[in-house]
Parts: structure tokens; C-alpha cells; sequence
């Protein structure tokens, strides 16, 4: 039989073309959105490098130790009070009949919503000078409350408001647990609190390390709440310098620190998360609900814990700011600028959540649907800039834009690009969990049915993945309206956002502006978050 | 003679060690049913995989309807091969209604931007679905179906949603991977009658593939024995069960009794006395070893002495129209024979075991 085949006649290309042809689309994006995350690292990287040796002995001198010391025992501080907290808790909401479990599942966690700063705030105008509580005391001749700035306030704005952290991860470590292997331990003999103690607790000690990693990265990269209670960290020093002195390469080292820290604390995570992958489901099936434990009599004291929690770390701060905020309303404070500052930072968030998930979606597919060394390297390098401190980005990002496009700096794009290098992993994490619930065979068979790649993405794969673009727009819609010191440093002269309002007007001591400012963004930062947990509800069914 | 609708010539494809395709050859007419059997991990689904572009050969050429779609220098997407694919899982789109499904291929091929835009101006004007894609669903009988979603179907709609998708762009060929293993097992044999039906009426060709040799043998007009991406013989299905070219594809196309034997004049020495062979067994020369075939309906049971072996029923399985039963021979060997419900054979009972020569013989280990 002759082989009289007639090859797909294309246009002859030029070996540029040939050579960027064979790469796919996906690859080149994806590669791109990779390299752009690293900017920030690469750009310390190279500064501390070409640093003199007066720059490295000035950042590594005593005062650099002592920073040290301070944000690592804030750290170590906050994560174990926020265990102590976040382990009952999210036992109590997951596993026991504590009666109104699914409100205070939410009501434990909303404080994921109160950013930093602002739950800074409520505590200054709780528990400061003039504050709250002081009016409250003063008739009854107390004169002064104990010292509320440093460590002490510090410790305590950051435990109330990054314990949620853990308790979400937590509580998803306790629902995918096995329920076989307690049942096994408690048919061995053994009693509730033991099994708790000998089978559960060490099943949990990833979910643990996880949620550990998060509080602990979050308080090392923490600006406005260390900021607010003039408390001497890392992050506070890099931005107290950035004022005073144009030193970069001095900058480029203490930030190469904290850098260093943020990565101990990843390292630390990642080799207790190999130790963990012993502890998976036994064998396939579907999952059981796992047994629920009677409180009996108990549940007072765990409606005590829950009550007492919601109070210190809702109720009062919005009490407070709303106190705050009608003793503004009755002096006749005007609030003018407040609209257009709330408008600005929805629009800064929602550009910075398109771009976000814009870059997220070849990332996304590579590493779903190509897995290899290649994506696993991309994957990483979306990760970079989310762990940096926001300080260091934006502070990196800064020399870089003036270095490079000059014409860029001081404006909205830089800075929506800022954010996008900051939250990608979030965008990154929504879209990949919703393309693997897409089954390559759907890709393929919009393939053999005559779709090329980019009409089968946007026919097939896009739609499906819808509800993974939302929630992942949403998170870091969320995450861009809280972010501080980015805002801080890249914003356009004159582009006040809400963050920036409740920074400038608290470093004023116009405690009323500044409470409305905050609770304006607490409330346009719930929003997203009730979409994302209205979803999630719906998804469960 | 007309074009082969589909054709593979050296098709090889290894994954780091396994070789999943060994110069794979086939030729498949306008029309033909080719069904590939074999044991899973064989390497089946890659054959499939290669002739549909989802995965690129090594080496070899694949022709559709006469056109190389892959050979050396020659690369065509699987949007471009006139090639459909009914998936294991079916594949249907779950935002699409089963219309939507249907008349996804129609209109352009290519990935051209007009193609989607058709396709997403479609969706908006629900209801004008091509006057083809309701043909199709018409044929596969699910034409009052167009308006509901995939998750409303049962698992044999959706197979045949799935089929009348592949078929509506009228490729030169379609693939299906395990069509049936998804589906409930008291409605296989109806759904693969109505499978036949269709692709008969559709007139395409078509490659599936399956573990299930009950499934192969009704369904194909050709089956592929395959192991460890070679395949063995390609035939049909009366020609593979009476002259299978090997032990392999003789064991796994039907239920065997496999015994050792001595090539002798007359024929083979075994523990049944001295049988008639044919087969690559007979090819040999006196005193080599060999291995025998015996089916089980080539066994016979008889009650009184006569001729044959002497043995005991160990069990049997009684069907009605017929009984398997195991017969535990003198010498220690178990055999099996399927023999007529006229007469039940009973555990203990003493029996001499008959044997309808030829039989087939094959040299050891081949």
C-alpha cells in the first residue's frame, strides 16, 4: 500500500519561531509569572551582594541581634498561645455537641477579617492612654493603666487576631482524620481522653506544624499590629530605616534576615510534613463522620471558653471602635475622604485579585496537568513572594522600579503588581484544587472533537473552574484589602486607601477617624469572606 | 482497494523502562469493529492514546482515511485527526446540556476563534441545537434528551451521549477505552448490542479496547490479543478461539485445561493417553516437550469404563443447560470439562474422561 500521505502544510517559519513553537503558550506564561515572583528575592540577593563591609557590620551589629531576639520570641510567644487557644477550639466546633457548633465555627474564625492594624487599634483605644477602659475607671480614681506598649500588646493584638489561622487548619486536620483508628483505640481499651491523647493528637501533629508555620510566619512578617504597639522587630526597624536613611544595601541586608528567618520557619514545616506522611486514611471508601463526643455537663464551661474567646476577640474591638466611632458622630468629626478611601482600596483589591488570578491560571496548569521537576520549580517560585514579609517586597520593589522603570514607580501598577507577587499563592491554591476536580479526559475530548488548546480552554476548562476563579479572587480581593505596608510604601502620592486612613489617622491620634476607617474595612473585608464561607457551606451540601 | 479508515505501521512507545507499545501494525477497514484484548497494564489505553494524540509515539506512522497523522516529520494535534474518543469515564462536559454535549465538535475544526465564539453564541441561544447533533441523538435514541444535564443521565445514556458526541463530526474513526466498564454488569450485553447497532448505522469505524474477552468477542468483527504492548494475534473471533498462535492467547480468549505432554509419533503422550495435536505443536519433533490444550467442552464423561482416563468428580457447577465439572484425575492432575445438564455429576463419583481430538499443542513456554 503506498504511503501517499499528505503532510499538514504550514507556512515555513524562521527557527525563532520554530524553537518558541514547540514551547506551549502555557509554559512561557507560566515561566514568566515564576521569574516575575522572584524579582524581590533576586533584587535582595544581589544588593546585599554588592553591600560593603560597613553596610554588613552595621546590619549584623548588636542591634540586629537584638531585633532578632524580640521578633523571635514574639513568634514562639504567639504561636503557642495561639495552639493553646485554636486546639480546644477547633475540637469543641468539630467534634463535640457543644450546642451551636456551625455559628461558632464562624464566629471563632471571623476574626481572620480584623487585620492587624486595626485590631492594634481597638486595643489602644481599649486599653491606652485615655482609652476605654481608663474613662470607664477613672471616676473610680484610677489614674493609670499598667504599660500597654511593647511585648505585652503586642503579644496580645497578634495571638487574638492569628489564631484563626491554626484553628482553620486544625479543623480541617480533624475532619479528614480517620475515625477507624480511634474506634480501634477505644475497642482496645482505651479511654476518651487517652485516645485523644495516644491516637489523635499525634495524627494531628501536621495539621499542628502547618497551622504553627502560618501564626509563626504571619508574626515575623507583621507590620501594623509590632508597628502600632511600638514594639522593635524586624519589619518595624526595616521601615523606621527606610525613612530615615537611603541606604539600600544596609536595607537589602537586614532584610536578607528576616528573609533568612521567614525560610527557617518553612524548613521546619516541610521536614515535619515529610515525617508526617506516614499518617494518611487507612485504605479507600468513603470517609465516616466521625464520632461526636457528648459533652454532658461540660458544655457550660465550653460555652464559657467559646463566649469568653468571642468577646475578647470580636465582640469588645467592634464594641470599642463603634464606641469610638459615635463619640466622633456626636462632636460633629467629619468623616469627609472616607468614601473615596473605601473606593479606592475596592478598587486596588479587585485589580490586584484579577491580576493575581490572571498570573495564577498557567501556573495553576502546569503544575496539574504537567507535573515534573520544571512545575514543581514554578510552583516553588510562586511561593517566594508570599513568604517574604510585605516590608521587604515592597521596599525590594521599590529599588527595582526605580531602577527599571522608573516611569512605573509611585503608581497604581506597580503596586497592583506588588500585591499580585505578595497573595499569588492563594490565587495559585484555589485554581489548582479546582482544576484537579476537572478530569484531563474532558481536556481530551474537547481536543478529539476538534477544539485546539486554547479553544478547549476556554470552552471547557474555564467554565468549569469557575467557582476556583472566584474564591480565589475573593481570597486575595480579602487579603489586598488588609495589607498595610506595602500600601503604605508603593502607594501613588495622594491614593489613600482605608488601610493607609486608619495608619496616618491613628499615627495622628485621631483615634474616631481612625475607628471608622477601620470599620469600614473590617466590613468590606467580611464581605468576600461570607461569599467564600456561603460557598464552601453550599459545596458541603 | 479503498482507503484503511485507520492504520498503524511500527507504532513504539516506551515509559522510561516499560515499553507500552512494541511496533504495533494493524489496518482497520471502513466500518470494521477491532476489538484489543488483553490484561490490564498491556497497554491497551496507550494504543488508544497514540492513535487519538494524546500522547506522542516513539517511532511508527499512523494513518487516518489514508493521511499520515503521525510519522516521521509529521505531527497532527488530536483536533486535527478526525478521530473521536469515548472516554472510560465518558468525558461529558457536566456545564454543557447533553445538545450542548453533542454539537460541541460541529461547526470548524481547528482552534480557531470563530469555532468557540459559535459555540459560546450557541450556548446562549439555548434550544438551536444543529440540525446533526439532533441526528445523532436520534440515533443513539436519546433524541428527547437535548435539554438535560449530564448528571441527569444514567450510566448507559451517558455512554451513548458520549458516543453520539464522538460521531456527530463524523470522524473516520472512533476510539473507545473499556466502554463498558463504568456500567452496571446486568446491563452490559443489551447496551453492547445497542453499541453494535449504532456504530453499524454510523457506518464508522471503530477501535475499543477491553479486559473482558466476553465483551471482545460479541463485539468486534477483528480482535487484537495484546500483552506487554505487542500484540499477538489479530483475527477473529472463531479464528483466535480454534487457531490461536499461542498459549497466552489461547488461555485468554477461553477457559483451558492446560496439561504436559511428550510429542510422539502417533501424536502427543499426556495424562489423558496418547491424543491427536495440531497446532505450532505439531511442528515438532518426536520427544520434545510440549504443552496441550484441552477446552473443557472438549471433555467428555462417561459413567462406565471405557475409553479415556480414569478419575473422580471433585465439584461441579450445575447450570442447567450445562455443568462444569472438576475431575480429579488418577496421576493427582485437576481438569475441567464442561459437558451437557442431562446427567448431574456428583462430588466422589468415579469417572472416565474422554476427549474430542484434535487438540491443540504448543511447544513449552511459547
Amino acid at each position: 500500500m503506498s504511503i501517499s500521505s499528505v503532510p499538514l502544510s504550514r507556512p515555513p517559519r524562521s527557527l525563532v519561531q520554530e524553537t518558541l513553537g514547540r514551547i506551549p503558550i502555557v509554559w512561557l506564561l507560566a515561566l514568566a509569572v515564576g521569574a516575575a515572583a522572584c524579582i524581590p528575592l533576586v533584587y535582595l540577593a544581589v544588593r546585599a551582594a554588592s553591600a560593603d563591609g560597613a553596610a554588613w557590620s552595621d546590619a549584623l551589629s548588636g542591634d540586629t541581634l537584638r531585633l532578632l531576639l524580640n521578633t523571635v520570641a514574639l513568634a514562639a510567644a504567639v504561636t503557642a498561645a495561639s495552639g493553646l487557644i485554636a486546639l480546644p477550639c477547633a475540637w469543641l466546633t468539630e467534634r463535640t455537641d457543644v450546642p451551636g457548633a456551625r455559628w461558632w465555627r464562624v464566629i471563632t474564625a471571623a476574626p481572620l477579617a480584623v487585620p492587624s492594624y486595626v485590631a492594634g487599634l481597638a486595643v489602644i483605644a481599649a486599653l491606652g492612654p485615655n482609652g476605654s477602659l481608663q474613662q470607664l475607671l477613672g471616676p473610680l480614681g484610677v489614674e493609670s493603666l499598667p504599660e500597654l506598649y511593647g511585648f505585652g500588646g503586642a503579644f496580645l493584638v497578634l495571638t487574638l487576631f492569628s489564631y484563626p489561622y491554626m484553628l482553620l487548619v486544625l479543623r480541617a486536620g480533624l475532619r479528614d482524620l480517620d475515625p477507624a483508628l480511634e474506634e480501634a483505640s477505644r475497642s482496645l481499651g482505651r479511654s476518651g481522653w487517652e485516645t485523644f491523647r495516644r491516637v489523635t493528637l499525634p495524627q494531628l501533629r501536621v495539621p499542628l506544624a502547618a497551622g504553627a508555620l502560618l501564626v509563626a510566619l504571619y508574626v515575623v512578617s507583621d507590620f501594623g499590629a509590632v508597628s502600632m504597639m511600638r514594639f522593635d522587630t524586624f519589619t518595624r526597624a526595616i521601615y523606621v530605616r527606610f525613612g530615615t536613611t537611603f541606604d539600600r544595601s544596609s536595607l537589602a541586608v537586614l532584610s536578607l534576615v528576616l528573609v533568612g528567618l521567614a525560610a527557617l520557619v518553612l524548613a521546619v514545616e516541610a521536614s515535619q510534613r515529610r515525617r508526617g506522611e506516614r499518617y494518611h486514611r487507612l485504605g479507600a471508601g468513603a470517609a465516616r463522620r466521625p464520632r461526636i463526643a457528648p459533652l454532658g455537663r461540660g458544655r457550660w464551661a465550653a460555652l464559657g471558653f467559646l463566649g469568653a474567646l468571642a468577646a475578647v476577640a470580636l465582640a469588645i474591638p467592634l464594641g470599642v471602635l463603634l464606641h469610638w466611632l459615635a463619640r466622633g458622630l456626636s462632636q460633629g468629626e467629619s468623616f469627609s475622604g472616607l468614601g473615596s478611601a473605601a473606593l479606592r482600596s475596592v478598587e486596588a483589591s479587585a485589580l490586584a485579585g484579577a491580576a493575581a488570578v490572571a498570573a495564577a491560571l498557567p501556573i495553576a496548569i502546569v503544575v496539574v496537568r504537567r507535573p515534573g521537576w520544571l512545575a514543581g520549580l514554578v510552583d516553588r517560585a510562586s511561593y517566594v513572594g508570599y513568604a517574604l514579609p510585605g516590608v521587604v517586597v515592597a521596599f525590594a520593589m521599590i529599588f527595582f522600579s526605580l531602577r527599571v522603570a522608573p516611569g512605573l514607580y509611585q503608581t497604581l501598577v506597580i503596586l497592583v503588581f506588588t500585591y499580585a507577587v505578595l497573595f499569588l499563592p492563594q490565587a495559585v491554591g484555589s485554581l489548582r484544587a479546582a482544576l484537579v476536580r476537572v478530569p484531563p479526559s474532558l481536556e481530551e475530548a474537547s481536543r478529539s472533537l476538534g477544539r485546539g488548546a486554547g479553544g478547549t480552554l476556554l470552552s471547557v476548562t474555564l467554565p468549569l473552574i469557575v467557582p476556583g476563579l472566584v474564591s480565589g479572587f475573593a481570597l486575595v480581593f480579602l487579603t489586598t484589602m488588609k495589607e498595610l505596608p506595602a500600601t503604605l510604601l508603593l502607594a501613588p502620592t495622594g491614593f489613600d486607601t482605608l488601610a493607609t486612613r486608619v495608619w496616618t489617622d491613628q499615627e495622628d491620634v485621631y483615634l474616631t477617624r481612625a475607628a471608622a476607617a477601620g470599620l469600614l474595612l473590617v466590613f468590606c473585608a467580611a464581605a468576600p469572606m461570607a461569599l467564600l464561607f456561603g460557598r464552601m457551606r453550599l459545596l458541603r451540601g | 482497494m479503498a482507503e484503511a479508515a485507520i492504520a498503524a505501521e511500527g507504532l513504539s512507545k516506551r515509559f522510561g523502562e516499560t515499553a507500552a507499545a512494541r511496533s504495533v501494525g494493524f489496518e482497520l477497514g471502513v466500518g470494521e469493529v477491532l476489538g484489543v484484548l488483553g490484561p490490564s497494564g498491556c497497554g491497551k489505553t496507550t494504543l488508544l492514546r497514540l492513535l487519538a494524540g494524546f500522547e506522542r509515539p516513539d517511532a511508527g506512522v499512523v494513518r487516518v482515511g489514508g493521511r499520515t497523522v503521525v510519522g516521521p516529520g509529521v505531527w497532527a494535534p488530536p483536533e486535527r485527526r478526525r478521530v473521536g474518543m469515548v472516554a472510560q469515564d465518558f468525558a461529558l462536559f457536566p456545564h454543557l446540556t447533553v445538545g450542548q454535549n453533542v454539537a460541541f465538535g460541529l461547526g470548524g475544526r481547528g482552534s480557531s476563534w470563530a469555532s468557540w465564539a459559535g459555540a459560546w453564541a450557541r450556548r446562549l441561544r439555548r434550544g438551536a441545537l444543529p440540525g446533526r447533533a439532533a441526528e445523532m441523538l436520534e440515533l443513539v435514541g436519546l433524541g428527547e434528551f437535548a435539554e438535560r444535564y449530564p448528571h441527569e443521565l444514567s450510566g448507559g445514556e451517558a455512554q451513548r451521549v458520549a458516543l453520539a458526541r464522538a460521531l456527530a463530526p463524523d470522524p473516520a474513526t472512533v476510539l473507545l477505552d473499556e466502554p463498558f466498564s463504568n456500567l452496571d454488569q446486568n446491563l452490559r450485553a443489551s447496551l453492547r448490542a445497542q453499541l453494535r447497532e449504532v456504530l453499524r448505522a454510523a457506518g464508522t469505524a471503530a477501535v475499543f479496547v477491553t479486559h473482558d474477552r466476553e465483551e471482545a468477542l460479541s463485539l468486534a468483527d477483528r480482535i487484537a490479543v495484546m500483552r506487554a504492548g505487542e500484540i499477538q494475534q489479530i483475527g477473529g473471533a472463531l479464528e483466535l478461539y480454534q487457531r490461536p498462535v499461542n498459549r497466552f492467547v489461547a488461555t485468554f480468549v477461553g477457559n483451558a485445561n492446560v496439561l504436559r505432554g511428550t510429542r510422539s509419533a502417533g501424536g502427543v503422550e499426556t495424562a489423558l493417553g496418547r491424543l491427536a495435536v495440531e497446532g505450532p505443536g505439531a511442528e515438532l519433533e518426536e520427544g520434545s516437550a510440549l504443552e496441550v490444550l484441552l477446552r473443557p467442552e472438549q471433555l467428555s464423561l462417561h459413567a462406565a469404563e471405557g475409553e479415556g482416563a480414569r478419575g473422580r468428580v471433585a465439584a461441579s457447577e450445575y447450570y442447567g443447560h450445562d455443568q462444569l465439572v472438576r475431575i480429579a484425575l488418577e496421576g493427582g492432575l485437576m481438569v475441567e470439562a464442561r459437558v451437557s445438564g442431562e446427567r448431574r455429576w456428583r462430588s466422589g463419583e468415579g469417572v472416565w474422561v474422554g476427549v474430542s481430538e484434535p487438540v491443540l499443542g504448543f511447544g513449552v513456554g511459547g
